[in-house]
Parts: C-alpha cells; sequence; structure tokens
C-alpha cells in the first residue's frame, strides 16, 4: 500500500534520514521504533511532504506521490496525525471535524462525522467546545477523528500514546484494532515499544536516521535489536518505566 | 450628549472605521501567512489614487462603482503580487520579507509618482452626503456616516465569513496551525493567494473610502502603514476584532490627542500602544503564538 525506497531527507545540511526503505502493507498495523531524534517524525514528515526528501521515493498504491505537495497527498488518501496538542485550538470539536470532512473532496469512504461521534462518545459530548480547551485524550480522539474523515488509505500516527492516562492508551490499543477491521493501514511511531509492538502486525527500529531491524511484532518484543537500540530490556520495560507512559 | 462630545464620537468612529478595514487586511495577511507586509500601505495608497481617478469629477452613480472599480484593481494587483513574489518568500526569514515587501513598497511608490504626479489630489464625496449633518445641535460631515457604515459593513462581513463559513474555519486554521489544514487536504497555497488578495482587497476599499476626507498624496501609503501596524499589534496581530478595538483606540488616541494637547497629538498612538502592550503583550485579543 505504501512503500519507501531509499528516502533521504535534510534539514537544512544535516542529514537526517539516510535511506529509509519501509513498507506497508494493505491493512497492515506497522510500528516505527527509535530513541529521541531517531528520525520516526522525519519519516512520517517525509512521506507527507511536509518536509520534502531529497532523494528516493514515496510511493501510494503503486502512484509515486513523493514530493507532491501535501495537499495533493492527503487526497490521494494518507492521513498525518501529528503529535502533541495539534487540533486547531480556536475551533469548537464540531468545526474541527467538519473542516476536516470537507479537507479532501472526491473522497469517498465510510467516514461521517455522525459516524467519528459514535466511535468517540466522548467527542460528541464535547462538540460545542473549543478545541484548545480539550484534555490530552480527548485531543487524541479529535485528532484522529479528523484524520478518519479524509477517508484515508493510510493513517500516519505520530506518538499516539504521548501524554496519555494509562486508561487512554488501553482505548487507542482498541480504536488501532478498529482500525485494523476497517482494513486502513497503519504506520505509527512510538518511543514506547512494548505497546506499539503489540498492536502492530509488523517493527522497523530507526536509528540515526536508517532502519536497524524490522520484522514481525510478536517476534521483535523479545528481540535483540529492541534491547541494543531502543534500551529496552527483554520482554520488559525500559529502566525509566517510559514503556508504557509515553515520553516525558 | 453635547454636540462637541457627538462631533468628537462620530470623529473618533469615523477615524477608526478607516483604520480599521485597513487593518483588519493587515491582521489577516500577519495571522495566515506570518508576512509582515509593507506594500500592505501601498495598495492603501492605490486604491485613494485609483478613486480619483476612475472617479473623477463624478459624485453619482459613478463615484459608488469607482470605489467598486478601484477595490477590485488593487486586490488583483494584490493577487499578481503573491503569485509573482511573496509566495516565495514565506518559508524564507522574517528579514527576507521584509526586505521584499519594502522593495515593493518602493517600487510601488515609484510607479504612483509616474502615473500621478508629486501633487495631492482631491476626490468629491459623493453628492448625497456632500454637506453636513445635524445631529441633536451638533454638526458633522456627512461623508462620516458612510466611512462607519462601510466600516460596520466589512466588520459583520469578516465576522460572518470567519465565524459561520467553512472558508472562515479554514482562514483561522491556517492562522494556528497552517502545516495540519495542509496535511488534512487545504490547498494552502492556494488559500494564501485568497488571503493576500483579501488583504490587499481591504487596504484599497478603505483608500478609495477615504479618498474624498483626505489629501490623496505620496507618503499617504507610509502613514497608513505604520497607523495599521500600531492598530494591529494593539488589538493582537491576526485578530481582526482585536483590529476593531485597536483602531478605535487610536482613533480615540488621536482625537482626545488632538484636544488635550494638539502638538503631543501624534505621541499618544504611540503611548496607547505601549499601555497596552505593557498589560498584554500579545495585544488584546490576540493569540500567544503557539510553541513548536
Ligand atoms: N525542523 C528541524 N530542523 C532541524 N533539525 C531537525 C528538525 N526537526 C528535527 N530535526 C532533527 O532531526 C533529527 C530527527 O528528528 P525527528 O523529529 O524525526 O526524530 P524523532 O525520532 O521523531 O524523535 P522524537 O522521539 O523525539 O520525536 C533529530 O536529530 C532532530 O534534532
Ligand atoms: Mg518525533
Amino acid at each position: 500500500m505504501l512503500e519507501l525506497v531509499d528516502v533521504h531527507t535534510y534539514y537544512g545540511s544535516s542529514h537526517v534520514l539516510q535511506g529509509v526503505d519501509l513498507t506497508v502493507g494493505a491493512g497492515e498495523v506497522v510500528a516505527l521504533l527509535g530513541r529521541n531524534g531517531a528520525g520516526k517524525t522525519t519519516t512520517l514528515r517525509s512521506i507527507t511532504a511536509l518536509t520534502r526528501p531529497r532523494s528516493g521515493r514515496v510511493v501510494l498504491a503503486g502512484r509515486d506521490i513523493t514530493s507532491r505537495p501535501p495537499h495533493v497527498i492527503a487526497r490521494a488518501g494518507v492521513a498525518y496525525v501529528p503529535s502533541g496538542r495539534r487540533v486547531f485550538s480556536q475551533l469548537t470539536v464540531a468545526q474541527n471535524l467538519a473542516l476536516a470532512a470537507r479537507g479532501c473532496p472526491g473522497r469517498a469512504g465510510p467516514w461521517t462525522i455522525r459516524r467519528v461521534y459514535d466511535t468517540f462518545p466522548a467527542l460528541a459530548e464535547l462538540s460545542a467546545r473549543r478545541a484548545g480547551f480539550l484534555s490530552g485524550g480527548e485531543q487524541q480522539m479529535l485528532k484522529l477523528g479528523r484524520a478518519l474523515l479524509a477517508q484515508p488509505d493510510v493513517l500516519l500516527l505520530d506518538e499516539p500514546t504521548e501524554g496519555l492516562s494509562p486508561t487512554m492508551v488501553d482505548a487507542l490499543g482498541g480504536w488501532l484494532n478498529l482500525l485494523r477491521k476497517a482494513a486502513l493501514s497503519v504506520l505509527l511511531t512510538e518511543q514506547s515499544a512494548v505497546f506499539a509492538l503489540r498492536h502492530a502486525d509488523r517493527g522497523y527500529i530507526l536509528e540515526k536516521g536508517r532502519v536497524r531491524a524490522h520484522g514481525p511484532a510478536r517476534r521483535m518484543i523479545d528481540s535483540r535489536e529492541l534491547h541494543d537500540f531502543l534500551g529496552v530490556g527483554r520482554g520488559g520495560d525500559p529502566p525509566d518505566g517510559s514503556a508504557t507512559e509515553g515520553r516525558r | 450628549m453635547m454636540p462637541t462630545a457627538i462631533i468628537d464620537t462620530v470623529g473618533v468612529l469615523s477615524t477608526a472605521g478607516a483604520l480599521f478595514i485597513v487593518s483588519a487586511g493587515l491582521t489577516l495577511v500577519f495571522g495566515a501567512m506570518r508576512l509582515i507586509n509593507i506594500a500592505h500601505g501601498s495598495f492603501y495608497m492605490y486604491g485613494a489614487f485609483l478613486l480619483t481617478t476612475i472617479a473623477g469629477a463624478g459624485t453619482g452613480l459613478r463615484f459608488w462603482l469607482a470605489v467598486v472599480a478601484a477595490t477590485i484593481v488593487v486586490a488583483l494587483i494584490g493577487a499578481a503580487v503573491e503569485l509573482v513574489i511573496m509566495r516565495r518568500v514565506y518559508d524564507s526569514e522574517h528579514l527576507t520579507q521584509l526586505i521584499a515587501t519594502f522593495g515593493l513598497f518602493l517600487i510601488f511608490a515609484d510607479l504612483a509618482l509616474h502615473f500621478w504626479g508629486d501633487n495631492s489630489r482631491t476626490a468629491n464625496p459623493p453628492a448625497a452626503f456632500a454637506g453636513q449633518v445635524a445631529i441633536g445641535g451638533a454638526v458633522f460631515p456627512a461623508y462620516d456616516l458612510v466611512v462607519i457604515a462601510a466600516a460596520v459593513a466589512v466588520g459583520l462581513g469578516l465576522w460572518v465569513l470567519l465565524q459561520r463559513s467553512g472558508l472562515g474555519w479554514r482562514i483561522r486554521a491556517a492562522v494556528e496551525d497552517p502545516e495540519t489544514l495542509q496535511a488534512g487536504g487545504t490547498n494552502l497555497p492556494l488559500l494564501r493567494t485568497g488571503m493576500f488578495t483579501m488583504g490587499a482587497l481591504l487596504a484599497g476599499l478603505s483608500g478609495a473610502i477615504v479618498a474624498p476626507q483626505v489629501a490623496v498624496a505620496p507618503g499617504m501609503d507610509s502613514s497608513i502603514v505604520v497607523a495599521a501596524f500600531i492598530v494591529a499589534i494593539i488589538g493582537g496581530l491576526g485578530s481582526v476584532p482585536g483590529a476593531a478595538l485597536g483602531a478605535l483606540i487610536i482613533g480615540a488616541a488621536e482625537t482626545i490627542g488632538t484636544i488635550v494637547a494638539p502638538t503631543w497629538a501624534s505621541s499618544f498612538i504611540y503611548l496607547a500602544m505601549i499601555a497596552v502592550l505593557v498589560a498584554r503583550p500579545s495585544g488584546l485579543l490576540g493569540i500567544p503564538e503557539r510553541r513548536q
């Protein structure tokens, strides 16, 4: 569904992605793991052309979308959920969603604002509230809902567990299963390898802008590479306990 | 109310009205593109010059058509400027942008000298509003009411656009987070062209509307851009309601200054700005910049 071939991306003169190869199959959930600054966000930004790769190719369902304008890539079926509190804080929840629903005219799909409210009942109750006043978890739901309304084939999630409470992280796992059932392809980045690998089909480990290891998620959970590149103890949490709590 | 108070109030509202229209354009463009557009003053001046040329001595329908035509021509100039120059500098540093718009400002000033000379010109107010109006013993120029009405219409129009329309939500989203908007499928370059054009349109409209009240001459570009920036900063860069508040404050400061200490009148504007910024560094209704 989505394929990256030898992608090199720079910020100015700093060579951040040094030839990333990666694929996400149709209906597959893929985790992109790596430490701070490994290049996870940059990989997602290279796909969406918010930062344009200097060389390499990004292919979506057989179609080369490398460095096309971001809105063209969105309309081709790639939805990007950035990390952090990036909702339109001055707009209400309903306005955020309405905007998203109109973002990709011409794309047909199953998602409607009603269905988003059915999926995230908490949002329905908050529909008239300004998005800036939502909690971190509620904002995460809004960001997801917004992305789904673009009727994507591929969903890019940047650190979805960041700042979420353990209950919200569990809920997020449920939503990921839902997306998988909806046959969406998902590429998610995480520092918290345990969460990501539990819900992913496959995983990639990124270090210093290169893919160091990849494989089926179940096998990676106990892998050497995870230990070497992420400092995650075999099958357990990293020493600072950040695996289940996200960043900070 | 005492007659002088009425006169002063109408005067403040009329000054503030014209300032609001031009500043609203400036603040929208800054908010959405983070672009400090010095040439905004040029658009205003061109609105005024074009009005004098197109309206000629006409005071009937021709005057009103001239307002519309001057506004449209300035909007088209704005669109061309965005397509040819501005879209190349959005990602540049502020200094580059500043130099680009300042260069435009100088070019527009020279072109204006070429087309209209350096004599000041005047426009006749439309016949229906040429005289004086008396309310409660106060007598003031009827044309002030036209300016006030135009400002109210622009204010309401922008309010409906920004609060009630999908396009408006998109504009407000672009102010806050253009990247996320773009990644959601919005054609940001097109939206920016539209916004810049709208900014130019508002500047041109303001210039055309005030033409019968002022001496239309070279130099009005620089004086208005300073005033408009002060208004936009007081209100909070990017905030249209803020521009309305800022325009009222500056209109009032100017008028009060003229009454209290005529020689210091222009300082009152800056004092007002300093007072506001000390209390609220992001301006009255400004949103502090989002940290990345
Ligand atoms: N806008 C930028 N300009 C310059 N360098 C940047 C920029 N954004 C990121 N970098 C650098 O690029 C490298 C990769 O950053 P990236 O954000 O992709 O990492 P990440 O894996 O997402 O890390 P994190 O887990 O902290 O989010 C880092 O060294 C970072 O300092
Ligand atoms: Mg990141």
